[in-house]
Parts: C-alpha cells; structure tokens; sequence
C-alpha cells in the first residue's frame, strides 16, 4: 500500500502557554478542552479564569471528541499558492456543552457536508502540532 | 435624555479625498486632503479644530489599514491639539468618534476632526497576501489568529461565510436575496464620482460570479482602496453658526463579542450587534419607523442582513425577505439603503464611508442618488466590534 500522501502545508500555532496543550493533545490520541474544576463548566478558548464561576481553578480535560457542525463554509479561493482547494471550514459544537465551539476542517468531500452533521475528532500531526481535525462520525477514522 | 453625551454634539462638517486603486498621493496627503476639506466644509478655520482622533491608531503591519496617526495629522494640518486619540478596541470603527462625543461634552475639546485613512491598495498592490490574516511567511501564528489561520482560514470572508451560511440554512435564505445588497449598492454608486465600482451590476451578474467561501461570491465582498475621508464633531452650542446645518447626533449605541473577540455565543445568524441597536434605541424617542434612510455596514453583504436585523430595522429571520427584489432598499423605498454604494460599490474605509453619505444625504448632496427629504440616517459600523449612530438634521 502506498504511503499516505502528507498532509498539505499550514500555518502552525505557536505553542503559546495558556493554549499549547490544545494543539498537543493529539500526541495523546485525545482532544482536551480547558474546564472549570470548580463549577465543571468547559470553555475555549482558554482563559485564565473560568468566565462562568470566576475560579482559576481550571485545567484542560480530555473530551469525547464528537460534535456537530454547527456551520461551516467551502472555501474555493486559492488565498496562497498550493493551497489545496475547496476545502470545508466549519465550527463543531463538542457534545459536552451547547455552545462550546472548535473552529477546525472537516475532512469531507464538500458534497457531503450538511449543517448539523455529526462529526468527530481526527488529528493531522505537523511537526510538534497536533491539529484537531474533524470528520464524519460513521466515516473510517 | 438631553443630558446624554451625544446630544451635545453634532457632526458640522465632512470631507473626502479622491479614492484610488491606487492612489498616487500619499496616505498623509490624503489625509490632509479629507481633513481640510472637512474643516473648510465646517466653515471653520484650523486654527479652530482643538481634537484629532483615528480608527484604529498608526499600525506596523503594512498591509496598509492604518498609514497615519492623529499626531502626524495634527503636524501636517498644523493644528495643535489639546485632545488626541487613536482607537482600535472595543467597538471599534466608531470608538474614536464616540471618545469625541464624550470629549467635548466633557469640555476638553470643542472641534474634533476624526479621520480614516487607507493605503490598502497601494499594499496590495505590492502583494496579494497583504490582506490576508496569515501574517509573516514563515512564522508561527498567535492570538486570536491560532484559532482559524492553521485551518487554512486565510481571509475575513472565511470568517464571516460562516454567519451567512448559518443564516441561509435556519431561515432558508438564497442567493438571490443575498445578490440584492450587491445590486442596490452598484446601482447606487453610479450616481457616487468618488464609488470605485460604477458600472452596473445585474442580479445575472451576481449568480454568474464565482464563489470564494460558499455562499458568498465575489461581489459579496468590499474591495480595498487609497482615501481618506474625515468628519468634524463640534459642541452644540459652537455649531449653531457655522456653514452647515448642524447634523445632531441623536444616539448612539456600541457593543463588542463575536468570532473576533473570543468566546462565541449564539448560532451563528445574529451578531453581538443586536446590544447596539438596543442601545442606541433606549437613547431616542425616535423609533426605527423614523429612519429616512440608512447607511449599513458592508464589509460583506452579510453583514448588512445581520445588522438591519441588530437594529431592528426588521424582525430576526427577516432581512433576506425585505431585502429581496431590490424595491424596499433602493432610494425611492421604504429604506433607501447604503446610498453611495457602500463598501461593496464605493470602497473598503471601514464604515467611514457610510458616515460620510450620511452627511451627503443630510446636506442634500446626493445629486442623483439624492433620498427625498432626508432628514434622519441610521448608520451602523463594524463586523467585530459593533457601533451605531442615528444621525437628525432639524
């Protein structure tokens, strides 16, 4: 079998203190999503505090991982040269909290993509990046 | 409500330089060029103008969105200032001319010129990618950009095709009603000899052009430029005898939230926008039926859909049924819309543009795109920090 054509040329996160383990989860197969020990609220981005109990006791938590999209779009413009077009740009609602949103791709064929689909992570490793990456849930991770 | 800030003020003069794509002036002549006209438009003299204020303040990134400071201006116009702001936060487009308001109301100025410059042709003239939200080539991305840049989320359009798709699957919108902000606007702009798209724009037109991040097409999208455009904001009571009939500042509303900010709340088919409108609505006995025209927020097409909902304009779920056909929001219907063309039609000066056919409308300058009897303007700003502005003349 053919090796898995690499994955294409992105602009990577700097791994920054308060949102590195976001983009680092992935080394460890799951998606982790900063949450309230206090009041058990999730929130992302990750911020110092917890904006629903004010406590600083928060810390990233692993996550199922599954969601659903919550909207999207495809972008068909070549912004960049080699930029692999379309491709889905959408937001996941994770299933742990209404309103609780990721930002990601969905790695789907753009026909296939509808609102509300339920999707689940995938992680797409670049360098000491793990980018949570989402697709179909009844698609072959 | 007469002791609110805004009621104190009102708009006395407007300017705006030539608009380019490119430009062969320099952002700073341009800006002298808006500025003076303002103040000459005012009636007033330089020596007469005691604040500078800009959106959003001089910035490094050379893409062009923000060439000049208020101090620079202040040098080049000669004017010695006793106020100065830049303001890129919060509310954004509009905070410096909500900071005047509230300045000279306060007493610390008594006529403040508030510019907005743009070199974002000139930029991008020198490369595509100068709009773009992915930064240096090879470096690393961080902020608020970590969040949508490394999913290849490269342009604003992304960003915003999200609320527009959102829109059209809860409320089963179309592009053909989404096609008539761009068909108003180009319609309009004919009658605008500063609009940098002038020729006509069919509604064929619009569903032939190609899409950049679905739903939204080409002509969905404001178009960057060279200008300058500037306002003069005087006291009330230092306006009574100038040049124009003073434009009162009726009120004024602001809020911030949304995809830019952080957190995001909600479903994606409204914008933090809607505590605007509520805002500025609590501070008038005028309502939304009182509006004689209005001048919306176009970054994208969208935007306009959301914000004239966000004023209450029109119910939620119900702006791509008003807007539909063109006929409500051309300049003889119920709500003649961004009357010079908009940002769609006449160029990217971040809601300036809007302020500026606001007076145009109010002065009775609009020549063939002219609103009949235009006595009241509703003018909104921005598509991540939210502004809001009702404009009366007497």
């Amino acid at each position: 079998m053919a090796p898995a054509p690499p994955p294409p040329p992105r602009k990577l996160p700097l791994l920054e203190p308060g949102s590195a383990f976001y983009w680092t989860s992935g080394a460890e197969g799951a998606l982790r999503i900063q949450r309230c020990t206090a009041c058990g609220t999730y929130q992302h981005p990750p911020f110092p505090h917890c904006a629903a109990c004010g406590s600083e006791d928060v810390a990233p938590a692993a996550v199922s991982g599954k969601g659903r999209l919550a909207t999207y779009t495809i972008n068909y413009e070549p912004w960049i040269p080699g930029l692999p077009v379309p491709f889905v740009f959408g937001v996941v609602e994770l299933a742990e909290q209404r309103e609780l949103y990721v930002f990601t791709n969905v790695l789907a064929p753009v026909d296939q993509v509808r609102h509300g689909m339920a999707v689940a992570v995938t992680f797409e490793p670049h360098e000491d990046v793990w980018l949570p990456m989402f697709r179909p849930e009844d698609a072959p991770a | 409500m007469t002791d609110l800030p805004e009621k104190l003020t009102c708009i006395t003069g407007a300017g705006q330089s030539e608009v380019g794509r490119p430009s062969s002036r320099t952002a700073l002549q341009l800006t002298a060029d808006a500025c003076l006209q303002a103040i000459a438009d005012a009636g007033l003299k330089v020596s007469d103008i005691d604040g500078v204020a800009t959106y959003p303040g001089k910035s490094a990134e050379g893409g062009g969105i923000a060439p000049v400071s208020p101090a620079e201006a202040a040098a080049v116009l000669g004017i010695d200032p006793r106020w100065i702001l830049a303001s890129g936060e919060g509310f954004s487009h509009m905070a410096p001319i909500f900071n005047a308001i509230t300045a000279i109301a306060c007493g610390l100025a008594r006529h403040v010129v508030i510019f907005r410059t743009v070199a974002q042709a000139t930029a991008r003239l020198a490369s595509r990618q100068s709009t773009l939200m992915a930064g240096e080539r090879n470096a690393r991305i961080e902020g608020n950009n970590a969040w949508t840049v490394p999913f290849n989320a490269l342009s604003p359009i992304n960003t915003f095709a999200l609320y527009a798709q959102a829109y059209f699957d809860k409320y089963g919108a179309t592009s053909e009603q989404l096609g008539a902000i761009a068909v108003n606007s180009r319609r309009n702009a004919a009658h605008n000899p500063n609009a940098i798209y002038r020729k006509p724009l069919s509604l064929e037109d619009y569903l032939a052009s190609r899409v950049i991040s679905s739903p939204l097409r080409l002509f969905d999208c404001d178009s960057h430029i060279d200008g300058s455009t500037a306002i003069v904001v005087s006291h009330r009571d230092a306006a009574s005898d100038l040049r124009n009939p003073p434009l009162h500042i009726e009120a004024m509303g602001m809020a911030m939230g949304g995809l830019w900010v952080g957190k995001f709340a909600g479903d994606f088919t409204h914008l933090a926008a809607d505590k605007a409108g509520a805002m500025l609505w609590s501070r008038t006995d005028l309502t939304p039926g009182d509006v004689d025209c209005a001048q919306i927020y176009d970054g994208f097409s969208i935007h306009v859909w959301l914000w004239l909902e966000a004023l209450g304009m029109v119910g939620r779920g119900e702006a791509a049924a008003f807007v539909e056909g063109g006929r409500r929001i051309a300049i003889d219907g119920e709500l003649p819309l961004n009357t010079g063309g908009g940002q769609l039609s006449a160029g990217r000066f971040h809601g300036y543009g809007h302020i500026h056919e606001a007076t145009v409308q109010l002065w009775g300058r609009g020549g063939g795109r002219q609103v009949q009897d235009a006595r009241t303007c509703l003018i909104s700003n921005g598509g991540y920090g939210y502004g809001a502005m009702l404009l009366r003349r007497d």
